[in-house]
């Protein structure tokens, strides 16, 4: 077996509320939506009217910059309601389900005897295409690329993240035969990112036809950004694609049974939540569906609703919807309670990674973290921090600033094509300056996309 | 603490808003707002959770790093005093007699440099940053008692205005703003800034009360004289009980401030470490090739004497002003301790080396950090080449 990649930098945020190994499969929910936003630049065009009847598969909307990208329902039912936000922006399109599903039928296919023509073109239709991204950019791909080669990460590593191999577990035959589909749409090699430690599925230690890269460390090294730069880190000019392990899996279903069958297990964690554990539902299900009586009522305390986990997911009401990349729903404590000299009482409560707080000398302790900023923003000040929790080649606050003065140059230089948001979100969390840090590389990869457009 | 909340959020905050009559210090109030509440924004895009550490804390804890240094830079004010005036008096009064000098200094310099910092956030309308707490407390330590208040204000303000607030605030200055401070009375008034008669209070307000034959050099004015018969002891300039700027004689008591920077993890261990290297590794090359007496003294006497070990431990480690990566940081600590020992025994016009050094290395570090940084880059830029040319696989 290849050489442990050890990652040495980095940090796994001590929260309460990860999931116990338990899935349950709920009742269906009232309402499932497919959410534009999830999408980076995405600017939908519906296709079917209000009222309609969909089948699980139907094309809901299109991208009007890629038009052969369709955005498809998860479930049947009927297309409700379209839900606008500030400047008629398009943020949820929602489908009452029915009782029963019904699939469109895109023909089930042996991945090793149809062109690579056909895979493509049925990922699209499926509505399944948007499940693979690219770097540069962390934005969907595009099909008139090859990519060099494919990345997976097969462990998550953020915090109260769901275990992989428990998800897996009965999927093992799909996820072999969904990385057999990827492998015809490059030249390159699909790459298979694994925990060295705690990876014990034979469906990724043992997969076929792919390359395993065996890993150790903290948080971020199951970011596959982290491990594409550690196993072939990617060049300006190049494409790499990458997957959610679980949209392998809906890919491997595809082809099987030729059905968008959107089911996924999505983990309900976090310290508000009274019984963590693992739900198997549709993509894009209402929270209330899974949440609706597990989460913790406290006098004064209005809990937080997060699809993601809680460094990069998004914010959603108690009836929002899980978003297509999201595996994992967090709920925390907002921190809206103001704190008389809360930043100089050594309050036991605060985690940090900086020893001025009291945190460092209690490592077994696990955290109920809220969501107060506990400053307003401050210029970059303190140095040689966000090294510390960027396992890779780049010099974060030099690239950051590179970004903030909008020089091209310089962005490249420093590797902006190797990173997204999401690999900077515990530079994020620890920086003293309260500076967005994701939204700021999020701006420079979009303005570096503008610039060769 | 919900009743007093209610109070500033009900009766208090409403006139500083935008329609009340103080609007103009909505700043102001919001500095003393956020002093005594961590307010209840949360997060609204990006990570959900953020780190408990703030500026406040950040510069906090060097406020206490400072406080040994400070305490003792007060007792050696009234140890000193009554020692030139001959007079025995008991711990207590000494410690006080320095209280009562180092106090107006400490207030003149955060009335001052405050307004200042209070203005340009007014005027630019951004937060008001916590900066100048660090600076205002080290700028007291690093001048001598006998200044005069008035131009303790003139410097705290040129040093503000001119070290921070013209490139835009905290976090963009170039140059140390304490140190700046510093070189800005150095250079603009000497007389009271140099030389062997300013470094104790007796010696300025009462002259006359001296001892016979009484010299109040510090060690680094020795030196440089070239009597080395007359430096006082390794034990005296390592405990701090010698003429010199308020807080800067006691080794011991920056110590002990080095070990709260290190152990919170605030200030800069690789600056620290490479700053004595730096001056061992000059100290010893003199050793090597020494021509007169000052070359000969043994090279740790130096981390001792004069501002060597405050500006290590305080000045060098300023984040803003030093190198910001980590391999500039080894260098640029590393030469300011060569710099120093360079200035202090090569050059006879500057006695003490240390602030010269930091704010020459200030000015350098951006230039160390470009070679790092092209340093990363050809590296990215190298990976490229054996991919160009070979097939892809």
């Amino acid at each position: 077996m290849s050489k442990v990649i050890r990652i040495k930098r980095g940090l796994n945020i001590p929260l309460r509320g990860s999931a116990e190994k338990i899935l349950q499969t709920p009742s269906r929910a009232a309402e499932y939506a497919v959410k534009p936003p999830d999408f980076h630049g995405l600017f939908p065009k519906m296709l079917v009217e209000e009222g309609e009847r969909v089948k699980a598969g139907t094309p809901l909307f299109y991208d009007k910059y890629n038009e052969d990208v369709v955005y498809t329902s998860p479930v049947s039912g009927t297309y409700t309601r379209l839900v606008r936000g500030a400047k008629r922006r398009i943020l949820e399109v929602r489908i009452e389900p029915d009782v029963e599903d019904d699939y469109i039928d895109f023909g089930a296919a042996d991945p090793a005897s149809v062109s690579r023509e056909e895979i493509v073109d049925k990922l699209l239709r499926s509505g399944l295409w948007p499940a693979i991204r690219q770097r540069p950019y962390s934005i969907i791909a595009s099909r008139e690329d090859k990519p060099r080669d494919i990345f997976i990460s097969a462990f998550d590593t953020a915090p109260l993240a769901p275990d992989l191999d428990f998800v897996i577990n009965g999927s093992e035959g799909d996820f072999q035969k969904g990385l057999d589909v990827l492998s015809r749409l490059t030249d390159g090699d699909v790459h298979l990112g694994v925990d060295a430690g705690s990876t014990t599925s034979e469906a990724f230690s043992q997969a076929k036809g792919v390359r395993v890269h065996r890993f150790k460390g903290p948080h971020p090294a199951g970011n596959v950004g982290i491990q594409i730069h550690h196993i072939r880190p990617l060049n300006k000019g190049e494409i790499v694609w990458y997957l959610d392990v679980q949209h392998v899996v809906t890919i491997g279903r595809l082809f099987d049974k030729g059905i968008y069958d959107s089911r996924k297990v999505v983990a309900l964690t976090g310290s508000e939540v009274e019984n963590p554990r693992y739900y198997r539902v549709h993509a894009g299900a209402r929270l209330d569906s899974m949440a609706a009586g597990n989460v913790v009522e406290e006098e004064g305390v209005t809990p937080r609703y997060i699809s993601g986990d809680v460094l990069t997911g998004e914010k959603i009401d108690a009836k929002g919807f899980v978003g297509f990349y999201d595996d994992q729903v967090s709920v925390i404590p907002e921190g809206d309670k103001p704190e008389l000299l809360g930043w100089l009482i050594p309050s036991l409560q605060r985690f940090s990674v900086s020893r001025t707080w009291p945190s460092f000398l209690m490592p077994w302790k696990k955290y109920r973290l809220d969501t107060n900023i506990r400053s307003g923003e401050r210029p970059f000040v303190i140095t040689g921090l966000y090294e510390k929790y960027l396992p890779m080649d780049i010099l974060p606050m030099q690239l950051l600033k590179a970004i903030m003065i909008n020089d091209i140059d310089m962005m490249e230089n420093l590797g902006i094509y190797e990173v997204a948001p999401e690999d900077f979100a515990l530079c994020e969390f620890v920086c003293p300056s309260k500076i967005e840090i994701q939204s700021v590389i999020r701006e420079g990869l979009d303005n570096i996309q503008k610039e060769f457009a | 603490m919900k009743a007093l909340h209610n109070l500033i959020e009900k009766k208090v905050k409403p006139h500083f808003e935008q329609d009340g009559k103080l609007s103009k210090f909505y700043r102001t109030f919001e500095a003393f707002e956020t002093f005594l509440f961590v307010k209840g924004d949360v997060t609204s895009r990006g990570s959900h959770i953020r780190d408990a550490i703030d500026m406040k804390r950040t510069m906090f804890h060097v406020i206490i790093a400072l406080i040994p240094a400070l305490l003792f830079g007060m007792w050696n004010v009234g140890y000193q005093h009554y020692q030139a005036i001959g007079a025995e008096v008991d711990f207590i009064d000494q410690f006080l007699f320095g209280l009562f000098r180092v106090l107006p200094i400490i207030i003149v310099t955060y009335a001052s440099g405050l307004f200042v910092e209070f203005l340009f956030a007014t005027i630019r309308n951004h937060e008001v940053n916590e900066g100048f707490l660090v600076t205002g407390m080290l700028l007291p330590l690093i001048v001598p008692v006998t200044i005069p208040l008035w131009m303790v204000a003139v410097a705290t303000v040129f040093g503000v205005i001119i070290g921070k607030e013209v490139f835009g605030g905290t976090g963009m200055n170039i140059l140390n703003p304490a140190l700046l401070c510093r070189a800005f009375l150095f250079f603009a008034y000497p007389a009271q800034f140099s030389g062997d008669e300013v470094w104790i209070y007796a010696q300025v307000h009462a002259p006359e009360q001296l001892v016979d034959g009484f010299s109040g050099a510090t060690s680094l004015a020795v030196l440089a004289a070239g009597n080395l018969e007359s430096l006082p002891s390794a034990m005296d300039m390592f405990l701090g009980t010698i003429p010199g700027s308020i807080g800067e004689t006691s080794t011991v008591a920056i110590l002990l401030g080095a070990f709260v920077l290190i152990a919170t993890g605030v200030g800069s261990l690789r600056i620290m470490l490479s700053v004595v290297a730096g001056g061992m590794f000059m100290g010893l090359l003199f050793n090597l090739f020494a021509v007169n007496e000052y070359m000969e003294m043994p090279a740790y006497y130096h981390l001792i004497t004069g501002g060597f070990a405050f500006g290590t431990v305080f000045m060098a480690t300023d984040p803003v002003s030093a190198s910001q990566t980590g391999t500039g940081k080894y260098i640029y600590g590393f030469l300011i301790g060569v710099v120093t020992l360079l200035i202090r025994v090569v050059n006879p016009a500057f006695p003490e080396g240390m602030m010269l050094a930091i704010l020459f290395m200030n000015v350098f570090a951006p230039l160390i950090d470009h070679y790092v940084v092209r340093a990363n880059i050809k590296r990215r830029l190298g990976r490229m080449k054996p991919l160009a040319s070979a097939p892809q696989s």
